[in-house]
């Protein structure tokens, strides 16, 4: 249709570019299949929000006018129906992403097929969701599929769950209908959340086809106080969390045009970062301070999640791709050995022991699943034995990796608690998995808040001292009389606060930078006064008092 | 109606990122990680907005450096001269590692729409042309601008999506994508076809343009030009192979929506000739963007057919 409508005179360009800059934006995701009423409800939602354009009507209005109706009907689900094959079987099989907005919010809708069988692409469609849209069919009530959605949401840490409580005009919009499956559903959110932690739920009674309560209020339900399904989803708050979380920034890339700069790219997993902000890089744990935090639209005093940003720092510090930069304060936890919840991808089933690549924030290292502890029998939510997990199989391992994982818990944080398994012989995605917990020993390691320095100390007492006062917070401290550089530089490059003992030789420090406690082996105050020079020059972080009212 | 009440924007957090600061940090995460988990990529560039759109991001994401792959414009031989002349003063300014490729066989042999028909046509001279292009040069990921509001088998294309060694797409065996970690292992012969613009839709890349001041070509500017008016289309007059009747050319207050090849991409008659306009009018518009394009229409599901084949 190339001509145009004519511009309203009275459209007010600028007022809607203003409002339109003020949008933010809510991914959630459905599931369904063909006969429970998904993509009539989308459709349905894109088609009263004015946001499909008349082309796309013409295309799935019908040629001909039913008995008693007035226009020809629209089907709404072939608004959302993609594929030739899936046109084909009349079922949705990948995941289809979907466009809209309102006055308030811009909208990504994943829609996922609901059979078992593509479990794997409900997953896909929750990972990125801060919503999920869980459609029940008011005759039938909670079925398996209701159930897997919620489960698959719950497990891919969804927050916020809305339940549509459909087809409501064939049960006669009953209340009593609506609070049985309400009542039900909080049930089976307990059931599934036993710590407690379970997503807020909201629910609403719906007609997908006649629009009731989707985005205009319903004359049919009286009882119904409640938004309208299209008002929640205006409303949900969902930018609160990513920006408070301790700060994780997996480096993606090291930009360095010229010898002047070097800047550590990244998406910021995690939290806020400002500039003078102490940070350690991890696995290395050397600590340094942000120097700026760059973008091509200028330097920002600070940022957050999920802002692409890149940084530079005060010191030099070898980081690469793969490492993880995070608040100095609250580093992440570490291991090798981690327990997982994992959906099964691939058609070849899970085997133990042999080698998959596992990629965690930009580092991608050869890892092994050494135990399959239970499968998760979705139809009944109990677990279940098993040796091996195959395709849409859901249950939880044990992961051995080459080399130390930086994460938080997924529960904590989706971006530094997820990753994938790549079959390195055949490169496909395998799998996804969702880290629960570490298995070694400590869950939380000591990670180093100061810099690696080396302290000359020319007494065996004053040794002691100096070395008693670090110890007492928590420092990596090492003492030696080995006037060797070669070990000198390699305790140093480990990170640690290094004593030298006795007169340093010229030979052993050259090109090694010496902080030199000089005073008074008589003054009570000497390593005192030593500790605040150290703190000085940012050796040592500010005073944990200082620092905790900082952060 | 609670979607027609405007939000009170003095009363949102100020910490909120909007919808665009966030497309444009996952599309700058698209652009690192390609660059930093592939040998050889190469930006599809097709001097459209939404290629003009890549540009920008790619800019930013390596910012201070330099873009660190080149441009490969696939060039059919039919597109407007302005959209030419632009990009070589582009390439100039930004001083970028530009590559244009074309089927230099088939416009030998006297390809072109009309004696072809649009589908031969776009798979000689885009088709095939392209995936000649990306082996020529052993390109192993490329960056497209496609996006999945523009089209229904687009709106199940991953943002790192699988090509076989012939190129071609298989819709059923897509591989799983989940949160932003991307699975870039190829096998060699084997390539990813790259989206970073997946999540945008029209309204955001020409707001994106707006703010962000970015240069696109002045076909997209309405202004009087010089028009083959038959029925409801406007082609315009720019290859002699397309032929007029009588009385048919005629001076129209037009501009172009999407930029393809100059006998097969309709004007439409407008007054917007700035971006705030060219937006009124888009939201005012009551049909897809790719309406106007000839080739999307000659079967169903021929998008779907053509990317199956390897277009993009």
């Amino acid at each position: 249709m190339p001509t145009l409508t004519p511009i309203e005179p009275d459209f007010a360009i600028e007022e809607f570019l203003h409002a339109e800059q003020q949008k933010d934006l809510l991914r959630f995701s459905t599931a369904g299949s063909v006969d429970d009423g998904k993509s009539t409800l989308i459709g349905r939602l894109l088609y009263d929000s004015r946001n499909v354009y008349e082309d796309q009507v013409r295309a799935v209005t019908g040629k001909t006018i039913a008995p008693g109706a007035k226009a020809p009907a629209i089907d709404f689900a072939q608004l959302t129906d993609g594929l030739r094959a899936e046109r084909e079987q009349g079922i949705t099989i990948d995941v289809a992403y979907r466009f809209f907005s309102t006055q308030r919010r811009k909208f990504i809708i994943a829609d996922t097929p609901g059979h078992e069988q593509y479990t794997r692409n409900m997953a896909t469609g929750a990972s990125t969701a801060d919503l999920a849209i869980i459609l029940i069919d008011a005759r039938k009530g909670i079925l398996t599929q209701s159930r897997r959605h919620s489960y698959i949401a719950s497990l891919l840490g969804i927050r916020h769950l809305v339940a549509a409580v459909n087809k409501m005009d064939l049960v006669d919009f009953s209340e009593d209908v609506y609070n049985t499956i309400v009542s039900d559903l909080h049930t089976l959110l307990g059931q599934l959340n036993p710590d407690g932690n379970a997503p807020s739920l909201v629910t609403i009674p719906v007609s997908a086809l006649d629009g009731d309560n989707v985005v205009e209020p319903s004359t049919r339900t009286p009882w119904y106080s409640g938004p309208t399904l299209l008002q929640h989803l205006e409303e949900v708050p969902v930018w609160t969390e990513e920006a408070t979380a301790p700060f994780r920034l997996p480096v993606q890339r090291v930009i360095r045009p010229d010898q002047h700069y070097r800047g550590f790219a990244g998406q910021i997993a995690a939290g806020t970062i400002h500039r003078g902000d102490t940070i350690v890089a991890l696995p290395s744990g050397r600590t340094s301070r942000v120097a700026s935090i760059t973008t091509f639209d200028g330097d920002l005093e600070k940022a957050s999640a999920p802002l692409s940003i890149a940084l530079t720092m005060e010191d030099e510090l070898d980081i690469s791709r793969g490492d993880v930069i995070s608040i100095a304060a609250h580093p992440p936890q570490h291991a090798t050995a981690l327990e997982a919840s994992v959906v099964w991808f691939d058609a070849t089933r899970l085997e133990t022991h042999r080698p998959y690549l596992l990629k965690h924030g930009t580092q991608t290292l050869p890892a092994r699943v050494t135990r399959v502890l239970h499968r998760t029998n979705i139809q009944t939510l109990t677990d279940e034995a098993v040796n091996s997990l195959g395709m849409n199989d859901i249950g939880v391992v044990e992961i051995e990796s080459t080399r130390s994982l930086f994460f938080d818990p997924y529960a904590e944080n989706r971006a530094s608690g997820s990753f994938i398994l790549i079959d390195p012989q055949t490169n496909a995605t395998a799998a996804a998995g969702m880290i629960r917990r570490s298995l070694g020993t400590a869950t939380a390691i000591h990670t180093p808040t100061h810099k690696a320095a080396l302290l000359s100390v020319h007494t065996p007492e004053q040794a002691t001292t100096l070395e008693a006062a670090l110890l007492a917070e928590n420092f990596a401290v090492v003492r030696t009389k080995l006037q060797s550089q070669p070990i000198l530089r390699s305790l140093l490059s480990l990170g640690l606060l290094v004593i030298l003992e006795g007169i340093p030789t010229e030979h052993t420090t050259v090109g090694l930078e010496l902080h030199t406690l000089e005073a008074d082996p008589q003054s009570p105050n000497a390593v005192a006064a030593f500790l605040n020079h150290l703190r000085a020059v940012h050796i040592l972080p500010a005073q944990k008092g200082i620092e905790e009212q900082q952060s | 109606m609670p979607t027609l009440a405007p939000p009170d924007i003095a009363a949102l957090p100020a910490s909120r990122l909007s919808h665009l600061q966030l497309l444009e940090a996952e599309s700058i995460q698209i652009f690192r990680e390609v660059a930093s988990e592939f040998q050889k990529p190469v930006m599809l560039y097709s001097i459209g907005k939404d290629s003009s759109v890549m540009l920008r991001l790619a800019q930013k994401a390596f910012y201070p450096g330099p873009i660190p792959f080149p441009l490969l414009h696939v060039d059919t031989g039919y597109k407007f001269n302005e959209m030419i002349s632009f990009r070589d003063n582009l390439a100039k300014e930004l001083n970028l590692d530009l590559r244009v490729w074309r089927n230099e066989q088939a416009l030998a042999d006297g390809a072109n729409p009309v004696a072809l028909g649009t589908q031969r046509c776009c798979g000689l001279l885009k088709t095939t042309a392209l995936l000649d292009g990306l082996r020529n040069y052993g390109f192993d990921a490329a960056f497209g601008g496609a996006r999945r509001d523009e089209e229904k088998s687009r709106a199940k294309e991953r943002i790192f999506s699988f090509r076989d060694k012939a190129g071609q797409w298989d819709p059923k065996n897509q591989r799983p994508e989940l949160w932003n970690l991307y699975n870039a292992r190829i096998a060699p012969g084997e390539s990813i076809r790259v989206f970073p613009l997946s999540n945008w839709t029209e309204l955001d890349i020409w707001h994106y343009i707006l703010l962000e001041n970015i240069p696109i070509v002045p076909l997209y500017f309405a202004k009087e030009r010089e028009m083959i008016v038959r029925g409801d289309s406007l082609i315009p007059v720019e290859q002699s192979f397309v032929k007029s009747l009588p009385g048919e050319v005629q001076w129209i207050k037009s501009r172009l929506r999407s930029l393809g090849c100059s006998p097969c991409t309709g004007a439409i008659r407008s007054d917007a000739d700035t971006i705030p306009k060219i937006i009124a009018e888009l939201v005012s518009f009551r049909s897809s963007e790719r309406a106007n394009r000839v080739i999307d229409h000659d079967q169903d599901g021929s998008m779907e057919i053509k990317k199956r084949e390897g277009y993009f």
